[in-house]
């Protein structure tokens, strides 16, 4: 089968309008959220499993490579699809299901927004936790494949914690189901396997999650503090407290001075750093524990603790936290972003590290992060124009990560490790690890048809072409 | 030390690609099409970089996107227009009819806009697209063809307009449209013509004339306020300019309406028209001026936020920077003046059940939604009911009805559907194009609501007290 022949084949099974394969159109399918850019041969939009299936199947028998894209939010470069490759897109299968009221699931597509879901099942007195920052955009099948956070994982966990099943289009186009389309599954946990695999084990085309009944009474704290190191020493008391919110999120002042440029969250500009702690519970408990955390925080040296007063307050708040990353842009014209993780107990550390990293390149450094569970973001801010200055951030960008390894953490917390950290892997992992893995994955997808060339090392540095122009203005996340 | 990674690589050197790479499209399948060789960006009013770059694709506009909700294409998104933007910036590729299609599907609604935590100015960078679009003769042909005969010819001349609004009324009115549309007329025309014929807004019983005329206040006077006439809305939607005029005399205001002022220059901005706008701009300057007035009120969404962008749009004209980017701070829409008062609010009851749809243009570039709502609940009994997506666009976007039909039937269908869930009776609108638009769906769809201007609904509660 030749090239053309294969298009024909997929448009056969797809439609005409869901085949897009002409260079210009494909000038958008060949970014993320990520800085990574390629353009695909071709995108393929199906409708349901079938198609899937069926697309796959005639890529499997051309040989090529094939790449999941949920919305392109990514911030690893995951959805990147080589030049000679065929990118699958799921905007269409956007459909919820089922919703269980009873069993407290809902069967989704991958398509479905994260929020979406969220909202949908809220009516109904429940709720899907994960809530990464890009939940108003990003699809469920990517939250799979990247085994996505979010504030409130903390007392919830990632994604991993809240999908049940599973069903999984495989390289050749094999329909297969992993977990439990119920409830208990018997046997090897090959579903835990497969979140955050990063589209290299299969497709995901339908989901089992879990969702949780919504809490009784929900109180958001805002603390405020003269500085960074006492917001620290505040993470620590409140954990110490043995009290676990169910969000724990730290905002220092250049981050705080990006999100007031842009929306007034109720952030007091002249705060060293903020911390923003959620409670949830029944009513008693929240109270009881509300107490707790706000002793703590006034003990650490807060200058301030407020309590969102109601829904739009809290809403304000959270706002200013989830659009802190979009805010950058208002301080430089670039940003890069380390996704890493050290052990709560390590996060002064770090964060020390941090600074004399940002003096000693000269590179202006915002945090803004999940405290609660050591999942740091700091963000490196610069004028990509200036010359030798990309270099400068790549360099201390390596320099954190191997801190983050060294203090006992990981390389990411939850944006997985795509084209972006792979070059990375090493710091955390033995060859026979890595070797490891990818006997794993050969299991799932023995021929590396899908989304080859993410997660490992390969000496390739591989970075998709793009035009300078696009490095000299843009931005890097 | 890891080094960094080379950004400039050429994407043909990828095929490391881990363990056991996966091989490519078979070996000679061409792309269906060529970037294109076409023009570029040139010239003072080409989008600029910073602009363009301040998108970080981080695609959290695209649930806000009425198109890209419609279609789930990357095409028709925000991110995606602005990336074909950035690849003819980049010279990547020129304009083409292609990527001139995906940018004319653009409803320039500014959902986008409202939602981007990195501040892109969408509308800004779609306005000079256009502008650059329109320099190369590139428009698609339906849109060149109205912009020619009404951007151009009619929507700046007041008497042309009131000319062929009286043509128009007289057709509507005196049977000859119900003759038209029985016969098999309109199969003969040609597709254009026989769609804008459907589409034909519907003329008010009353024009309404600016004058020199001051409307004068009732009780004690607080200030004279200038309320923008502006092209099409006397003549379609007289009464609610009516009802804009007796709401502001109410509230102490005096309202003049000068002669001299004209077409906002809206529509000709969205196409793209910079030059005819700031044209049309700089007559409404001096006509309020002249007025002497306060502040300046517009009951048409989309006037006032193109309005509320003259200084912008002038601030290279040394004649009139100041005086547009006072004239930009001195307008308020007229539900946000209201709002911003404090309302004398109506003493008789109204026991209507209305829901408030969100013009584009008040929401995503002007950013008010709770001030209409407060006018509302203002009256006494009224039941305000909120819709579903109340905020996304209704399709109308100016003369986008006229050239995109289809994706603006799918986005009125999908409002009407809304509105009509809440089982509201009165369905409350700010905007001209918005209401003509309702009015349309409603018809279409055989529902029984109506739809009134927020200043309407606040004029029948006062009526209402006898
Ligand atoms: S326009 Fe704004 S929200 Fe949309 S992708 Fe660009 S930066 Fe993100
Ligand atoms: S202006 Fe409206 S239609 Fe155009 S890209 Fe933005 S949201 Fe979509």
């Amino acid at each position: 089968m030749n090239g053309n022949e294969l298009l024909a084949s997929i448009r056969a099974v797809v439609g005409d309008d869901y085949v897009i394969a002409h260079r210009e159109d494909l000038l958008v399918y060949e970014y993320d959220g990520s800085v990574d850019r390629s353009m695909p041969r071709a995108v393929v939009l199906p409708a349901d499993t079938d198609q899937v299936s069926r697309v796959m199947a005639l890529a499997y028998e051309a040989g090529v490579t094939v790449v999941g894209r949920g919305s392109g939010t990514g911030l690893s470069g995951g959805a990147i699809t080589p030049p000679e490759g065929l990118q699958i897109a799921f905007p269409r299968m956007d459909r919820i299901l089922d919703v269980d009221t009873v069993n407290r699931t809902a069967l989704v597509e991958p398509g479905v927004i994260n929020l979406d879901l969220d909202n949908h099942v809220r009516r109904f007195g429940m709720r899907y936790a994960p809530d990464p920052s890009s939940q108003r955009a990003c699809s469920l099948g990517g939250n799979i494949a990247e085994n996505a956070g979010g504030p409130h994982c903390l007392a919830y966990g990632a994604t991993t914690n809240h999908v049940i099943g599973m069903e999984v289009v495989l390289e050749d186009g094999e329909i297969v189901h992993l977990g439990s389309m119920a409830r208990e599954a018997a046997g090897y946990d090959l579903r835990g396997a497969f979140v955050g695999s990063e589209g290299t084990f299969g497709i995901t085309t339908k989901i089992l999650v879990r969702l949780l009944p919504l809490p009784e009474t929900v109180r958001t704290f805002l603390g405020i503090f003269p500085d960074i190191d006492s917001a620290c020493t505040a993470v620590s008391a409140v954990i110490g407290h043995g009290i676990v919110p169910a969000a724990l999120e730290m905002i220092d002042a250049l981050s705080i001075k990006a999100v007031q440029n842009v929306t007034d969250a109720g952030y007091p500009n002249d705060a060293g750093a903020v911390l923003l702690i959620e409670l949830e519970g029944l009513n008693e408990e929240v109270d009881e524990v509300s107490g707790e955390v706000e002793a703590a925080l006034w003990d650490t040296g807060a200058a301030d603790v407020r309590v969102a007063e109601d829904d739009a307050e809290r809403e304000r708040l959270w706002v200013g936290r989830k659009t802190a990353f979009g805010a950058f842009g208002t301080i430089a014209p670039n940003y890069y972003l380390v996704d890493g993780v050290v052990p709560r107990t390590r996060l002064t550390q770090m964060l020390r590290k941090v600074t004399e990293v940002s003096e000693r390149y000269g590179i202006t450094i915002a945090n803004v992060f999940h405290a609660g569970d050591g999942n740091l973001h700091p963000c490196m801010l610069f004028d990509a124009r200036e010359p030798g200055v990309m270099e400068s951030a790549m360099a201390a960008a390596a320099e954190l990560m191997e801190e983050c390894a060294l203090l006992g953490g990981t390389l990411s917390g939850e944006h997985g490790i795509g084209l972006e950290k792979k070059e990375f892997m090493p710091l955390v992992y033995t060859d026979a690890d890595m070797e490891a893995m990818q006997r794993v994955r050969e299991a799932f997808a023995p021929k590396n048809r899908l989304n080859p060339g993410k997660i490992f090392p390969d000496g390739s540095y591989w970075r998709p072409s793009a035009h300078p122009a696009a490095y000299t203005a843009g931005m890097y996340i | 030390m890891v080094s960094a990674p080379d950004r400039h690589s050429d994407a043909g050197q990828h095929m490391g690609g881990g363990i056991d790479a996966g091989h490519g499209f078979p070996y000679g399948l061409p792309f269906e099409g060529s970037l294109n060789d076409g023009p570029g960006f040139a010239g003072s009013d080409a989008p600029a970089e910073a602009d363009l770059y301040r998108c970080v694709h981080c695609g959290l506009c695209l649930s806000a996107c009425p198109t890209y909700v419609e279609t789930r294409l990357e095409t028709e998104s925000p991110r995606g227009r602005i990336a074909l933007m950035k690849a003819v910036h980049e010279g990547r590729t020129g304009i083409s009819d292609r990527l001139v299609s995906h940018w004319e599907l653009c409803l320039q609604c500014r959902a986008c806009e409202a939602v981007c935590p990195s501040g892109v100015p969408y509308g800004r960078l779609m306005e000079h697209t256009r502008a650059q679009v329109q320099d190369n003769g590139l428009q698609s042909p339906e849109l060149g063809r109205l912009s020619r005969l009404f951007l151009k010819a009619a929507l700046p001349h007041n008497r042309r307009l009131r000319l062929a609004g009286h043509l128009m009324r007289l057709y509507q009115r005196s049977g000859v449209q119900g003759l038209v549309r029985k016969s098999r007329l309109l199969g003969l025309m040609p597709g254009d013509l026989a769609a804008m014929e459907a589409q034909m807004p519907v003329m008010g019983r009353q024009f309404f004339e600016p004058g020199s005329q001051v409307f004068p206040a009732r009780g004690e006077k607080q200030m004279t306020v200038g309320l923008l006439s502006g092209c099409v809305m006397p003549l379609m939607q007289g009464d609610a300019m009516r009802a804009a005029v007796r709401v502001l005399q109410r509230n102490g205001c005096d309202v003049a309406v000068p002669a001299g002022q004209g077409c906002c220059g809206a529509l000709n901005l969205h196409a793209g028209d910079l030059e005819l706008g700031r044209q049309l701009a700089k007559r409404n300057i001096d006509a309020f001026k002249q007025a002497g007035v306060d502040v300046v009120v517009t009951a048409s969404a989309g006037c006032g936020s193109s309005m509320k962008e003259y200084g912008d749009l002038l601030r290279d004209d040394p004649e009139y920077a100041e005086a547009a980017h006072e004239f930009a701070r001195n307008t308020r829409d007229i539900t946000e003046f209201l709002a911003g008062l404090p309302l004398d609010p109506p003493s008789a009851q109204l026991p209507w059940r209305v829901t408030m749809q969100d013009p584009c243009h008040l929401a995503h570039a002007q950013r008010i939604t709770e001030a209409p709502r407060q006018v509302l609940r203002s009256i006494p009994g009224l039941e305000l009911v909120e819709m579903a997506e109340s905020s996304l666009c209704c399709g109308s976007a100016g003369f986008y009805s006229l050239i995109q039909r289809d994706m603006s039937r799918r986005l009125q269908r999908r409002k009407i559907g809304n509105a009509t869930a809440t089982g509201a009776e009165v369905i409350a609108s700010a905007n001209p194009g918005c209401i003509s638009q309702l009015e349309q769906g409603l018809q279409n769809a055989g529902a029984e609501a109506q739809v009134m201007h927020v200043v309407e609904i606040l004029d029948a509660a006062y009526q209402a007290e006898g």
